[in-house]
């Protein structure tokens, strides 16, 4: 309720799309070598980015002298802005959508954008071994839900493996809010689980391929029951939808390339993958990507052998990694561009390469790498501004824009605040005098 | 004890080849307390700082160590940790955190350090030399230490056995659900019952601990040794500072008056709402231990930048502050802790002497550690550049003057695993 005044102040200040010049600008494109010059906006893509180009009448000028813009942040595993992560009761909860429970108005969407984040992967939790429907936004705060999904992506959906899917199946005291031991309790159990899915998604898509071959021919049968959990694992096995799956030791990992191979899919990404640097060649081979942190460790048994070397030594070997945040509130996301320094720090990737972990890589292991990721002409212009170089600890985000329109502006947002609090005032006063006001009226009894 | 082993060296002819008498030479020497020496000579003798100038001639038969182009600064301290009590977060029986009940202050975190913990060599990897380790649950946690991050068996390692009472002052209960336990949410009104009940357990344990002093002072008959109350006499004398965590501007200036009117020293922990309080905090002197300044802000409304903007608001307000994480597996990342501070207002110099000076004055330590100042140990750290920055790396390391393994199971993980024979391929 309180970010609402945060909604309405900065939608105010967005206006249509409009033709914009940043200029004077240190450039990261990530995809070509770093340059100084300016980037030409129209109609929310990127027309033009070079040394010289030519204004036109008009334009919006930004001028980011002694700035550096780089492309607008990709979170590739976010569960921020979400009402509810888990859906419990059973270990294979395909038929549920994100979007049912993600709030367009969480303070949390602002705060990513504050943090340089454009584009953010929503999932499920990790507690089922098929979570759910993963929906991938952009961070257009105040423009409600419909607004902030970002468009013609391919929809991916969430599994997980290890100690979090098992949790469920374990004694009383570890298994959480399940009142009674759910299947599986073991690694051998997800994968039976999983395997149990796509063996049942095989069949039911068999049913549907013979009765629209049947329906073909022109004879007449009855359609076959519909089954909302099984379509997205049948659209997992037609390469239509994007499997997402979290998990951290290489065992468990290498389990899973081999049962979706069984299967005839490719993993799109291992979420997590902190054991990944041990298979990177295998991971490599499936062609899998790895969404991975900088260094966390050792906050559970399966963190332990995690190493801060891990996005380096695969990327090294082949796998097209990303670093994301796993938030839940904002946290995090808004640094993303020092988890990537750690990367230069680690293991010895370029500047260029690390800042890939959170643009470009991202983006094509979330299939959008053709709309985002990077500066081109005819993407669209999503940008973040900082101060001082993105891989600098001291770097702090001026301006972020997404489709070209300004949604975050530091400037703005601190010259705004008296504004906000003398909102917040008032709107405290009223709350206060409401109680008069509605006495309670006296019912019979 | 330090006298007898300055004693034994001067006896012993192979003493200039010992490993903590060194000269290191031509690096950028920044001592925190005063302003940085290019090119310089640094004279580390028997563990501790010998010498040190631009000009400074290199006492003969000394061995010499290189640094050109080098960085030096005193040892990092992180003022928040459970390193050596916990292992793997998740993993009940690697933690030795949180003792059951709320109040006992007998207990001593630096006897359940593990100096065998993986934690160690990981953190003092990134710089950090020295940490605060801490018992946590119920009210009176425990006894907190300060430990260098090298040594055989704890007693090498402790700094400071005993360097903070920690206290958490009780809050009213959240009113949300707990899934984790299934444990629901209490109604409102008791939650405030069980709030004033551990208040006034707080308040009565206090005069209990009053009560056992004059009893002893007095040689009453029937004075029975109470552990507890023992643990409770140099904290009544104000020898032992009391770290008290308090996040909100209520609960930190409820803290102030607990501690004014127990007369104890108190040190603030991880306070959230530290800003409106600043002014009290600098008039009774009350020294901060600052978390983590990349965290959400506590409130929805509040200002995205605000918690990075903290610490900027306390130096201006003049109180004194360290940083800690909080953490233990992330303990190695406090310098940018204190860097994101620096983006958002804190002077460079002040960011430092938060991760160095400023703790070793808190911990009571300043006139060993915390600075290279000639006669202070010898904990410091070689970078190749502003250790601030993430891609700073660190290239030595020395505690008490003696090198330190820069190796951890982190990089033999790393080594082991890239060597692995490409035969194995399917």
């Amino acid at each position: 309720m309180k970010s609402w005044l945060l909604v309405i102040s900065t939608a105010a200040a967005l206006t249509a799309a409009e033709t914009v010049v940043i200029r004077n600008a240190r450039v990261l494109p990530i995809t070509k070598p770093e340059f100084r010059g300016s980037i030409l906006i129209r109609d929310g893509k990127i027309a033009e980015a070079g040394e010289k180009i030519a204004e036109p009448p008009g334009a919006r000028i930004i001028d980011a002298a002694g700035q550096y813009v780089m492309p607008g942040i990709i979170d590739a595993h976010s569960h921020i802005a979400t009402e509810s992560t888990n859906e419990m009761t059973l270990s294979v909860t395909s038929m549920v959508d994100i979007r049912d429970v993600i709030n367009p108005e969480h303070v949390s969407i602002y705060r990513a954008l504050a943090g340089g984040v454009t584009t953010a992967n929503i999932l499920h939790g990790s507690a089922n071994s098929v979570g759910g429907q993963c929906a991938i936004i952009k961070m257009r705060w105040g423009k409600g839900l419909q607004g902030i999904l970002f468009e013609g992506a391919k929809p991916g959906l969430k599994f997980a493996l290890g100690e979090n899917p098992k949790r469920a199946g374990a004694s009383p005291e570890l298994r959480g809010t399940a009142a009674t031991p759910r299947y599986p309790a073991t690694r051998m159990g997800v994968e039976d689980v999983i395997r149990q899915a796509f063996t049942e998604a095989r069949q039911y898509k068999k049913e549907w391929e013979e009765y629209r071959a049947r329906i073909a021919r022109g004879a007449d049968a009855p359609p076959p029951r519909r089954d909302l959990r099984l379509e997205p694992l049948v659209e997992v096995l037609e390469g239509k939808r994007m499997a997402h799956v979290h998990a951290y030791r290489a065992d468990e990992m290498l389990m899973m390339l081999r049962l979706a191979e069984e299967f005839g899919f490719r993993v799109r990404t291992m979420e997590h993958g902190l054991e990944g640097y041990k298979i990177a060649r295998e991971i490599a081979a499936h062609g899998a990507g790895i969404t991975t942190f900088s260094d966390w460790w050792a906050y559970k048994l399966e963190a332990y052998d995690a190493i801060p070397f891990n996005a380096a030594a695969m990327l090294r070997q082949g796998v097209l990694v990303s670093l994301n945040s796993d938030d839940v509130v904002t946290q995090l996301c808004a640094h993303l561009n020092l988890e990537a320094a750690k990367t230069v720090k680690y293991g010895g990737l370029t500047e260029n390469e690390a800042l890939a972990l959170i643009t470009i890589n991202p983006a094509k292991q979330l299939e959008i790498d053709h709309r985002v990721g990077s500066i081109e002409a005819g993407k669209d212009a999503d940008l973040v501004i900082y101060d001082k170089h993105p891989l600098s600890s001291y770097a702090r985000v001026q301006k972020v824009l997404i489709d070209g329109q300004v949604y975050f502006d530091r400037d703005r947002d601190a010259t705004e605040r008296a504004e906000r609090e003398a909102r917040k005032k008032q709107l405290l006063e009223k709350q206060r005098e409401q109680p008069k006001k509605q006495a309670p009226a006296r019912r019979p009894s | 004890m330090i006298r007898l082993v300055l004693c034994c060296a001067a006896a012993l002819p192979l003493a200039a080849a010992s490993a903590d008498t060194f000269v290191l030479r031509g690096a950028t020497v920044h001592p925190v307390t005063s302003p940085p020496i290019e090119n310089a000579i640094l004279y580390v003798k028997d563990g501790r700082i010998a010498g040190l100038g631009a000009k400074l001639a290199a006492p003969k038969g000394v061995r010499l160590v290189e640094a050109k182009g080098l960085h030096v600064y005193p040892g990092i301290i992180d003022s928040a940790t459970q390193i050596g009590l916990s292992e793997i977060g998740a993993v009940r029986e690697s933690v030795d955190t949180n003792e059951i009940g709320n109040f006992n202050p007998q207990l001593k975190a630096l006897s359940a350090v593990n100096p065998a913990s993986e934690h160690i060599a990981v953190t003092r990897a990134n710089g950090i030399t020295a940490a605060l380790t801490m018992p946590g649950g119920g009210i009176i946690g425990g006894q907190a230490a300060l430990i260098h991050l090298e040594g055989w068996t704890w007693e090498e390692m402790a700094v400071r056995p005993s360097a903070a009472l920690v206290l958490r002052y009780p809050v009213l209960e959240s009113g949300t659900a707990r899934a984790s336990t299934r444990t629901p949410a209490l109604p409102l009104a008791e939650r405030r019952r069980n709030l004033e009940k551990q208040l006034a357990e707080l308040r009565q344990f206090f005069e209990q601990a009053r009560r056992y002093q004059k009893a002893k002072q007095a040689q009453a008959a029937g004075f029975r040794t109470d552990l507890k109350m023992e643990a409770m006499l140099p904290v009544l004398e104000g020898k032992l500072p009391v770290l008290v965590f308090a996040a909100r501007e209520k609960a930190i200036r409820e803290a102030i008056q607990f501690a004014e009117r127990e007369k104890i020293r108190m040190i603030l922990a991880d306070p959230r709402q530290a800003v409106p309080v600043a002014g009290e905090l600098k008039a009774k002197n009350i020294p901060v231990i600052l978390g983590p300044t990349m965290a959400a802000p506590l409130e929805e409304d509040d200002p995205y930048d605000r918690v990075a903007t903290t610490p900027a608001e306390l130096h201006k307000a003049g109180v004194k502050f360290a940083f800690g994480t909080f953490a233990t597996s992330s303990s190695r990342n406090l310098p940018y802790q204190a860097a994101n501070a620096v983006a958002y207002g804190l002077p460079y110099e002040e960011a430092l002497k938060a991760l160095t000076i400023n703790p070793a004055e808190i911990w009571g330590v300043a006139a060993e550690y915390g600075s290279i100042e000639i006669g202070k140990w010898a904990d410091l750290m070689v970078t190749d550049g502003d250790p601030l920055e993430v891609r700073t790396q660190v290239r030595q390391l020395y505690i008490k003057g003696k090198p330190v393994d820069l190796d951890n199971r982190h990089k033999r993980l790393y080594e082991r695993y890239t060597a692995r024979p490409s035969s194995n391929a399917r």
